[in-house]
């Protein structure tokens, strides 16, 4: 590690001209640190100057209004776990981000941070995707925003340009019967990455039948992988067993998994078929409840 | 069953004397320690599993940035072939030092070559990449039995299997053979025969604490090293044999220790940063990261093991053969014999054949982990015993209390068991209630049992009293498990004073007499002995001073409360012990008493752990929902560090079982090098791990101690194997048991 400027704007408009800067100088955006910091330490990522979005008001903090629910993209993680009511619009979002690492990383990990590294295997991004997250993304030049799927293009690389980062994400506030969630597996309980991972959001009316669906999954893929097959297949049924297993087989047969030292290909496209027919029967009872 | 009414303070538990400062950050570790002036080394590793060296260039990293000094193994003296004592096991100097610093060739990925100091961690790293080495890559051989085939790639041209009479080199250095009776005769009379193949993977102890090293060589060449190490006379032998040096000028002061588990018994860097602070006249301190201890010290051996177990209907043992293939890395010295010894060593089986191999592989040379050699040997017979005692239909804790060895049955390594406590502990692990408590849907029980010989050794201690009778208690032994506490209880009973009148301490080389490693569960044991027999000197001479002053004979005083009694006839009042250090100027100087000795007599530990699993059957995840470990410690002396011994050595056998493993790539690459994919289990993993002291005295002790650290690491694998046997039905002989092997054989099922 070489010497490296910090800077830590206090507002969007000091962030500006680090922006500008960093379009000629290797720069990154530093939020809990959690994955950037590690991959200083090994010697992947090199930055002369790291832009610390962590003072910035508007880049933290969570909103919940009747239409729309905020969530500032360094937010970090236990805070997103000790909102009651964030718990209770979101629960599969928070899952995603309140299970990563150990209690002390989880103050520190962020849900830009975890999208940002674009890690196949993020457990952030696919209950985001489910939810129909979409990004405020500030750049020197304004802002704009773009739906979380599209901010991961392949493993460590975002569609983000350099004097850009993630200021918010937005959700649709559910509505009443809608609800998500998220499952993980690990070999261990905490400490671990995801062999896969996979979010549900669940829409079901009064008489049980699922009128809207979202399903991706995590760690199957460069990127997440949205399930719109999936998803087709639950609408308009009242997730009976059989359309659940239905449901597990098809989702077991996407993605482009990798064996590697966390698991094969078998045991990935497995593994989702699981989790899949899982998650998805935990959303719709979640969807149920809130009827 | 531990407390014992007769002592006053052993068997109970104070607080131990390194807590506070443990758990208040003050305790120094090995890279703590930090001198004016001080350089900072970094190893070069080898890029390649297998590679002859054909030529080193340190000029461009000699005169880099920063750097004083440059080494390759050209700078350490050639060493002959030479096999020592060290620690628990013999190591071959010759093969140390090569495993230091490579000289010819690199025998895994990750092998030393070369070593920088510089002003800085930094600028060391950055000479590091201006060392210039040309290899030539070679195959490499990664399991056993690939070493062992006519066509491996050889590691050592001169390594010719010993007491084969052959001059083909060989990747086997050595075979065992362990004979009873006759087998042919035994088999044919079992009315069951069960036969296995098991195998392990190599697997690291895991120690949060990584190897440190500070070392300063004077002008007068003697040098001062600091390290963690679970011995500090044998990284002083080590030192002083690797460089040549007189062990008379080299002084080790062992730090606080983050865990070792018997892997801190060698010695990595030491030799290295003495070497380093000569060639620059400069302290050098060399720290190493998890990434290097993963990739390049010694775990314990990956194994291949073959069981055939007969038994007669009614559960008697009548025939066993064991074929026991342990890895060794990149050179002799696998756990083989302990492994053989271990194998049978629970059972009275009339006719057995034992055969071992210790086999080399482009793999970090093993080190010791917690009863070397017998996890992997128990999980193969202690899995067959249990499938044998469900096939005879038999109690598997009743299959194994008909063929228990007890007092007067003759090991299967030799000698004739004195007071032993594997009946006992079977009899508490059945009438414990988790034994019989019921499980749930998708959950198993199963049990291990495990043996573990214990060492003995030699050992010193010192006690100093001050003039107020307080007490100084220097040992050389390394504090790894709380052994100062229970060495204060010793002279705290003996000397029957209070244990907070008592400073245990662990000094260097050079200010206390030796003591071997704290290795092979020998601490409490041993040197406790050698306390004992201190404070035993120190009483009589304490009482020889009172009979003095009293002007009585000295059998007639009497050690009683802390204070010497006077026979009733003097009319003397008694004088504790505050009084007698008080007078010690004049009644003959300062009171100080020593001890040394070779133990003799460590008594067998025997254990028996019941575990309980619950797996996903969709997913092959399995989690331990309740575990107890029962074993005889002879007698506890502070038991909650026997118990820390038993959990820890528990949860160290579950992670071997269900989830660690080395991943390497076919070119020798380790790809798990951190603790994100070596999956050791975290605290969430896993329930309390319940326990059970049973004590049967050690007739050999004073207190009837035997060794704890051990044992309890030998029962888990078949324990938790046969509870996942019992959950879904499939007997795993492959470890670790993780979730795609665990699906696939339920899929297979
Ligand atoms: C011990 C440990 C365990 C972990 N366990 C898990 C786990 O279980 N699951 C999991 O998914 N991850 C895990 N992680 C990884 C990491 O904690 C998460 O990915 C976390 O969410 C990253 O957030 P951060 O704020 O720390 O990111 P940082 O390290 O600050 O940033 C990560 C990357 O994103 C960029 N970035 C950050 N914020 C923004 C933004 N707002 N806009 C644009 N770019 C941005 C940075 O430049 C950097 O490239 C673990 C990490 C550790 C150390």
């Amino acid at each position: 590690m070489g010497s490296v400027q910090y800077h830590a704007p206090q507002s969007l408009e000091e962030a500006v001209p680090l922006l500008k800067e960093a379009q000629k100088t290797p720069s990154r955006i530093l939020a809990g640190g959690t994955d950037l910091l590690i991959q200083m330490r090994a010697g992947v990522k090199t930055p002369d100057m790291l832009i610390d979005i962590k003072k910035i008001p508007e880049v933290t903090g969570i909103e919940i209004g009747p239409e729309e629910i905020r969530l500032g993209a360094a937010t970090p993680s236990a805070v997103m776990d000790e909102s009651v009511e964030l718990h209770r619009q979101l629960p599969g979002v928070v899952e995603g981000m309140e299970l990563i690492g150990s209690t002390q990383v989880q103050g520190r990990a962020t849900p830009g941070g975890n999208l940002c590294n674009a890690s196949p295997a993020g457990d952030g991004a696919p209950a985001m995707i489910a939810a129909g997250g979409q990004c405020v993304v500030f750049g020197s030049n304004g802002v704009r925003t773009i739906p979380v799927e599209e901010v991961c293009i392949a493993p460590g690389r975002t569609s983000l340009a350099d004097d850009e980062f993630i200021q918010e994400f937005r959700f649709p506030t559910p509505k009443p019967g809608q609800a998500d969630a998220y499952l993980r597996f690990i070999p261990r309980n905490e400490m671990d990455i995801a062999v896969v991972g996979v979010a549900a959001n669940i829409t079901v009316d009064a008489s049980g039948t699922c009128t809207a669906a979202k399903v991706t999954l995590g760690a199957v893929g460069p990127t997440v992988v949205i399930a719109d097959k999936v998803a087709e297949l639950l609408v308009g049924t009242k997730l009976d067993d059989a359309t659940l297993a239905k449901a597990g087989e098809m989702a077991s047969g996407l993605g482009t998994p990798i064996s590697d030292k966390r698991g094969t290909v078998e045991f990935r496209h497995r593994i989702a078929g699981v989790l899949t027919r899982r998650v998805i029967q935990i959303a719709a009872t979640r969807a149920g409840e809130r009827l | 069953m531990s407390e014992n009414k007769d002592y006053k303070w052993v068997g109970t538990r104070p607080i131990r004397p390194d807590g506070a400062d443990k758990v208040t950050g003050k305790a120094a570790f090995g890279a703590d320690k930090n001198l004016p002036g001080m350089l900072h080394g970094k190893i070069l590793r080898s890029p390649f599993g297998h590679a002859n060296i054909k030529s080193i260039d340190t000029s461009a990293a000699k005169s880099a940035p920063g750097v004083l000094a440059v080494m390759t193994s050209k700078d350490l003296p050639d060493l002959p072939s030479e096999m020592a004592e060290a620690g628990e096991s013999a190591v071959d100097f010759r093969d140390l030092s090569q495993n230091i610093l490579a000289a010819d060739k690199v025998l895994y990925h990750g092998h030393a070559v070369a070593a920088v100091a510089a002003t800085s961690a930094k600028l060391a790293q950055e000479a590091l990449k201006l060392i210039k080495v040309e290899y030539e890559e070679l195959p490499v051989v990664l399991e056993i039995e690939d070493a062992m085939a006519d066509d491996a790639p050889i590691l050592h041209e001169n390594q010719f299997t010993s007491g084969d009479s052959t001059d083909k080199p060989s990747n086997v250095a050595a075979k065992m053979k362990l004979p009873r009776g006759d087998i042919e005769k035994g088999f044919a009379e079992a009315d069951v025969i069960i036969e296995r193949e098991f195998t392990t993977p190599t697997v690291h102890q895991g120690y949060i604490e990584p190897h440190a090293v500070t070392a300063s060589m004077s002008a007068s060449g003697h040098a001062d090293v600091w390290c963690c190490t679970q011995g500090a006379f044998v990284v002083r032998a080590m030192t002083a044999k690797i460089l040549g040096m007189d062990v008379g000028k080299v002084k080790v002061t062992p730090s606080e220790i983050g865990g070792g588990f018997g892997a801190k018994t060698t010695v990595y860097l030491e030799p290295v940063a003495v070497k380093l602070s000569e060639m620059s006249g400069r302290p050098v301190k060399m720290v190493m990261d998890r990434e290097e201890i993963l990739r390049a010290t010694g775990p314990t051996s990956a194994s291949v093991i073959k069981i055939k177990l007969g038994a007669t209907n009614d559960g008697k043992l009548v025939a066993a053969e064991g074929t026991l293939k342990y890895g060794a890395g990149a050179y002799k010295g696998s756990p083989m014999g302990p492994g053989c010894m271990c194998v049978f060593a629970s059972y009275e089986i009339p006719n057995f054949l034992v055969r071992g191999f210790d086999v080399v592989l482009n793999k970090p040379k093993v080190a010791a982990y917690r009863a070397p050699g017998a996890p992997m040997a128990a999980f193969a017979m202690e899995s067959v015993m249990n499938e044998m005692a469900a096939k005879l239909d038999l109690d598997p804790i009743d299959f194994r209390l008909e063929n228990a060895v007890k007092e007067g049955s003759v090991a299967a390594y030799g000698p004739k068991f004195p007071a032993i406590g594997f009946v006992e502990t079977l009899k508490a692990a059945k009438e414990h209630p988790h034994y019989s408590a019921p499980l749930g849907k998708n959950q198993g029980r199963g049990i291990g049992t495990g043996f573990w010989f214990n060492v003995g050794m030699q050992s010193s201690a010192t006690l100093n009293v001050n003039e107020n009778g307080s007490v100084t208690l220097i040992t050389g032994s390394a504090d790894i498990g709380g052994s100062r506490a229970s060495m204060a209880l010793f002279a705290a009973e003996e000397l029957s004073i209070s244990y907070d009148l008592i400073t245990p301490l662990v000094s260097n080389t050079e200010e206390t007499s030796y003591c071997d490693v704290t290795g092979g569960s020998r601490t409490t044991f041993a040197t406790g002995m050698a306390v004992v027999k201190a404070a035993k000197n120190l009483v009589a001479n304490m009482k020889k001073r009172a009979a003095n002053t009293w002007g009585v004979e000295v059998d007639e005083v009497l050690w009683q409360d802390g204070q010497a009694v006077p026979p009733f006839s003097s009319g003397k009042n008694p004088m504790s012990m505050a009084e007698i250090a008080a007078s010690a100027a004049k009644t003959g100087g300062p009171l100080t008493a020593s001890a040394s000795l070779t133990a003799q007599g460590a008594g067998a530990g025997f254990g028996v752990h019941i575990c309980d699993i619950e797996v996903d059957p969709e997913t092959g995840k399995t989690d331990v929902i309740r575990y107890t470990a029962i074993q005889d410690a002879g007698k506890a002396i502070h038991p909650s560090y026997v118990e820390g011994q038993y959990q820890g050595g528990a949860v160290q056998g579950i992670g071997w079982a269900l989830n660690e493993e080395y991943v390497y790539n076919d070119k020798g690459v380790l790809q798990n090098f951190g603790f994100l994919d070596y999956r050791m289990p975290v605290a969430n993993d896993l329930p309390m791990i319940d326990t059970v002291i049973v004590e049967v005295p050690n007739p050999a002790h004073p207190y009837g101690v035997r060794g704890v650290g051990e044992t309890p690491i030998v029962p888990p694998l078949a324990a938790v194997a046969e509870a996942v046997n019992n959950a879904v039905g499939v007997r795993i002989c492959d470890l670790p048991i993780s979730p795609p092997r665990l699906l696939a054989a339920i899929d297979a099922k």
